[in-house]
């Protein structure tokens, strides 16, 4: 289920709805005064696509999500960005990136982070932590082989690094090698001098951060719930 | 399990029988020169004087009453040393009964003694000498690190939960407490319908303390989960602040003859205004402590002490102003950890953990000892009702307490704590110095004060003795979901650093701000403004490197601490190994001088190798690879014997064909075991793999390496034991060590150490490849120079 905020829905779907012509268009969440969250944008027009004006469902392309401004500085910003166009986190079997996406695969991802509640069975929570390592890993897997290399590894130290100034490459390549390292010594020792460690698998990937703990790491608890005025057609467990 | 728990009772009253008499030993031959001594000066203190009548000039005086106080605190804080000293003897004492239980049990005898010599204990325990000098140090411990760690180790919403059980659940056992003895005192049977409702509630607040010390070394030891760690932690951290805001609180309404419904508004009022406001004093000192040794590098010998003072400043300015101390004093101390210790030098850092932590153990001490001997030596008012109602309320209310405001905070948690959890928090309620110390200064206006003694004594010793010893069975029997609490992985930081970039990430495209955002918001409030106020060289430093950093560094601390035969670093570093098994995970601490050695060693060992690995996982194989990680984790278990010599010996023929394995678990938690189980592995795999691999082998290098293989084991293996005798020889050469290895070498595998023979005794004994040229070239290859090899596969390289 998701919800939106009271005001924003005051201050954004009337007026959505008064100017119905906005709709079959690419989204711009910035407008001059307030930026819209894309998810947010998402839910108003669902809720205006139900009325009788407007059918036409909203897509979102990457560079909406680009010009997001609170994203800017996030230094794996393209790697988020790339996880909402990838056709493996939709939990089908499908390889490759979407163009544009709509509302109904935004959900799709956005699913990964559901929180766990005190239902959710031992072997659900498995499966949550499952599809969460798997949706890191694609964020790491960026050519969709399904295998980490020590390239795509340190590009992703590289930006995560890129915050703080005044490291220098090589010290980013250095971690990434000595991660990687890490998992190989750990995945594969019987490792043969002919071998070499191809890049990390998912399987190694599961097993090198098994003690790590997610469930309080990657989830998003929507604060602000109002029930009253906000609730998604689409409403996905 | 019960038959068990008598055997080993009956070994700890061995003990404490062999320890009574040490103590009583100590106890004659320091107290008995004080206890012969006071009767006599406190009336004729200035008539030892006399002497100075006779005309002459006085050969010998003694002058005791002069330094009778200070004479008697320092004897008994040795006396109570003494018998810290005395359970670390045998440590497996201490495992399952816990210190505070024998401290106790020390001072009850020392008591007897005095009791059945008529003598009073000295007046260590006043009001004032208590709230300014006893409970800041007991204090500083929690905030000195522990929480630090907690904050670091969870991104859950730590302080909201924690302080609802601390604050509310204070007040819930407080409150409930004070109103059930209130019912009890109605009943005329007992005989105490004199002692009002306010009276009883401030005994209630101060039997609500919950001791933290006992309870929290259980939980290290048997690694509960980290949620009902940081509960448990937070509960004692915040209820003694509360606890003293209530005593305070309270202490002053029971002197009040009406009480008005406005005071009660008023109270609450109040309750507000000193909890916050020790916050804010707290906060500000820290802030003003960071920026004071932002300018203390020239004269580093007194940077520890702004630290003590600042919070002891901060302490007693709170106290000043009647707010909380105790919130003041944790405030600071966490701020300044943020802050200062990027500020001062290495060696003032260690400085400060260990006066900290001496300040902290020996108020501690003092206050359990204390509580012993007063047991015995205080008067005491015996109403059994009273104490058994107390008893029996104490436990109630606070297992009542559990279960209702567990429930009530369960929705609002990722992991919600269980029933095992709930049962362990409420067991481990131990009551303990605070409790004691708030109820021996009580005002003496109040009537039954000897009762409320007496009882909170009962309490203690009670929780103490029969929860805190059998608490540590029962976790283990009904078995709390235990954690691991290992993160030393590289990949897990990184991963863990992408996750909340991922979540921050996601969150703003989502437009849905939880507390990511306002981490991250903090976290750029705090790069932009408060670091670069604060820090002197406030260059934001990214978690992965700092870990990288700390691994590298750790390793390289590990080869210089088996090397080095430097007397000055050598007590640092042994104790700091101590403080890393007491608690978890502190961060390593270096002298500075030794860090130019250390990055020397690593340039030589470590970075060559990583250099290496970059090829092997790239697509060109590297032939021989493994040795490298073969070197690299030969290195990490070799260094994990010299840790402890002294094991080695015994270990040796289980792990003769282990021969790398470290000989205990003990140091585990420094090298994750997932690197242990890769050593275990490879060695059980290797000794069929590689005869298995050789025929296949067609490359010729290969062929002849493959061969080498199992004797470079026994290089690298030779490879630690030789670079500390060459480092003990001339410590100033680890700057030119590649250079004279190969020398040097020759010479110390000559006089090479026992162990080194006996890992050779152990390797030859495997079943090698049956090939004879395969025997004879490791025998060639250990007489010559092992460490010849490594120079080769740089050239090869």
């Amino acid at each position: 289920m998701y919800f939106l905020h009271k005001r924003c829905y005051r201050n954004a779907v009337k007026p959505v709805c008064e100017q119905k012509s906005l709709l079959p268009l690419n989204i711009q969440p910035q407008t001059e005064k307030c930026s819209f969250p894309v998810f947010f944008l998402f839910l108003v027009v669902e809720q205006v696509k139900h009325t009788p004006t407007c059918v036409l469902p909203l897509r979102c392309r990457k560079e909406n999500l680009e010009n997001i401004p609170a994203l800017a500085e996030n230094p794996i910003k393209n790697q988020i960005i790339e996880a909402f166009f990838d056709k493996r986190n939709q939990h089908g079997n499908e390889v490759g990136s979407f163009q544009e996406i709509g509302f109904e695969q935004f959900v799709m991802v956005m699913s990964h982070f559901r929180p766990p509640n005190l239902k959710t069975t031992k072997e659900e929570k498995q499966e949550m932590r499952k599809e969460k390592l798997r949706f890191l890993f694609n964020m790491h897997d960026t050519d969709g082989d399904g295998i980490i290399t020590l390239q795509e590894y340190r590009k992703v130290v590289e930006e995560l690094l890129s915050n703080s100034g005044a490291m220098d490459q090589d010290a980013a390549h250095e971690i990434a090698d000595a991660a990687m390292l890490e998992v190989a010594s750990t995945n594969v020792p019987q490792m043969s001098p002919e071998d070499h460690y191809e890049g990390i698998t998912f399987q190694h990937f599961e097993q090198i951060l098994k003690d790590l703990e997610m469930e309080t790491r990657m989830f998003i608890r929507f604060l602000d719930v109002d029930t009253t005025t906000m609730h998604c057609g689409k409403a996905t467990s | 399990m019960d038959t068990m728990d008598f055997s080993f009772t009956r070994q700890a009253a061995a003990f404490l029988i062999v320890c009574s008499c040490l103590c009583v030993s100590a106890e004659v031959s320091t107290p008995a020169g004080v206890t012969l001594l006071p009767p006599v000066q406190p009336e004729n203190g200035p008539q030892s004087y006399p002497n100075a009548k006779k005309s002459n000039l006085p050969v010998f005086t003694i002058n005791y009453s002069r330094i009778q106080i200070p004479f008697e605190i320092t004897l008994w804080m040795l006396l109570a040393s003494f018998a810290k000293v005395g359970f670390h003897v045998y440590h497996k004492i201490t495992i399952w009964v816990p210190e505070s239980c024998l401290l106790i049990s020390i001072g009850l005898i020392v008591g007897g003694i005095m009791y059945s010599v008529h003598e009073e204990p000295p007046a260590v325990l006043s009001n004032s000498v208590f709230f300014l000098y006893i409970l800041p140090p007991m204090i500083s411990i929690f905030s000195s690190g522990l929480l630090l760690k907690c904050i670091k180790t969870s991104s859950s919403p730590f302080s909201v939960q924690v302080f609802w059980f601390a604050v509310v659940g204070t007040l819930w056992n407080s409150i409930g407490i004070g109103i059930s003895l209130f019912g009890i005192c109605q009943i005329e049977a007992f005989g105490v319908q004199d002692i009002n409702l306010q009276e009883n509630l401030l005994f209630a607040s101060i039997i609500s303390a919950v001791d933290p010390v006992a309870v929290l070394t259980v939980f290290e030891d048997v690694s509960v989960n980290e949620q009902l760690y940081i509960v448990v932690f937070g509960e004692c951290l915040f209820n003694d602040a509360v606890t003293v805001v209530l005593y305070n609180m309270f202490s002053f309404v029971a002197e009040m003859p009406v009480v008005e419904p406005v005071d009660v508004f008023l109270g609450m009022a109040r309750f507000l205004v000193v909890g916050l406001g020790g916050m804010g004093f707290g906060i500000l000192f820290g802030f003003v402590a960071s920026f004071t040794t932002r300018f203390t590098s020239k004269v580093r010998e007194i940077e520890p002490l702004f630290i003590f003072m600042y919070s002891y400043l901060a302490y007693l300015v709170a106290e000043l102003f009647a707010i909380s101390s105790i919130m003041a004093i944790v405030c600071c101390a966490l701020t300044m950890k943020y802050y200062v210790e990027e500020n001062v030098s290495q060696r003032s850092c260690t400085t400060i953990r260990h006066v900290v932590k001496m300040l902290s153990s020996i108020s501690e001490t003092v206050i359990f000892f204390f509580l012993g001997v007063v047991t015995i030596t205080t008067e005491h008012e015996w109403n059994w009702g009273y104490l058994l109602f107390t008893l029996l309320f104490a436990f109630i209310w606070r297992s009542l307490g559990v279960l209702v405001l567990i429930p009530i905070i369960n929705p609002f948690r990722t992991i919600p704590l269980n029933l095992k959890d709930q049962f362990g928090l409420a067991y481990g309620g131990l009551r303990g110095a605070i409790s004691f110390a708030l109820a021996f200064t009580l005002p003496e206006s109040i009537v039954r004060k000897h009762l409320f003694v007496t009882a909170t004594i009962a309490v203690i010793l009670f929780t103490v003795f029969l929860q805190g010893i059998s608490i540590r069975p029962l976790i283990e029997l009904i078995n709390v979901r235990r954690t691991n609490r290992k993160e030393d992985l590289i990949n897990v930081e990184i991963h863990r650093r992408m996750m909340e970039h991922t979540m921050t990430g996601i969150e703003d495209i989502c437009g849905q701000w939880s507390h990511f955002y306002w981490k991250d918001k903090f976290m750029k409030f705090n790069n932009r403004f408060l670091r670069r106020i604060l820090i002197r060289d406030s260059r934001p430093e990214s978690g992965i490197v700092a870990l990288y950093k700390k691994l590298e560094l750790q390793n390289a601390m590990e080869i210089l601490d088996s090397v080095s035969g430097d007397i000055s670093s050598a007590p640092a570093i042994v104790s700091l190994h101590e403080e890393k098994k007491g608690s978890a995970k502190p961060m390593k601490k270096f002298l500075a001088k030794d860090l130019n050695n250390m990055h020397n060693i690593l340039s030589k060992n470590m970075y060559s190798i990583r250099q290496r690995t970059v090829a092997y996982t790239n697509k060109h194989a590297l032939p021989n690879e493994s040795q490298n990680r073969e070197i690299l984790i030969r290195r990490h278990s070799s260094i994990r014997r010299s840790f402890r010599p002294g094991s080695f010996q015994s270990t040796v023929p289980k792990s003769q064909k282990y021969f790398s394995l470290p000989p205990g678990q003990s140091l585990g938690s420094k090298f994750p075991s997932a690197r242990q189980s890769y050593a275990d592995d490879h060695e059980a795999t290797s000794e069929v793999g590689y005869p298995l691999r050789l025929p296949q082998s067609n490359h010729p290098r290969c062929s002849t390496s493959g061969a080498v293989m199992p004797l470079h084991r026994l290089n690298t293996l030779n490879e630690f034991p030789s670079v500390e005798v060459l480092n003990e020889k001339s410590p100033s050469h680890s700057a030119s060590q590649d250079s004279s290895l190969p020398d040097c070498h020759f010479s110390t595998n000559n006089n090479s150490s026992a162990d080194d023979l006996r890992n050779e005794e152990g390797e030859e004994q495997r079943p090698l490849p049956p090939s004879p040229a395969l025997v004879a070239e490791p025998r060639n290859n250990t007489h010559g120079n092992p460490l010849l090899r490594r120079p080769q596969w740089n050239q090869k390289k």
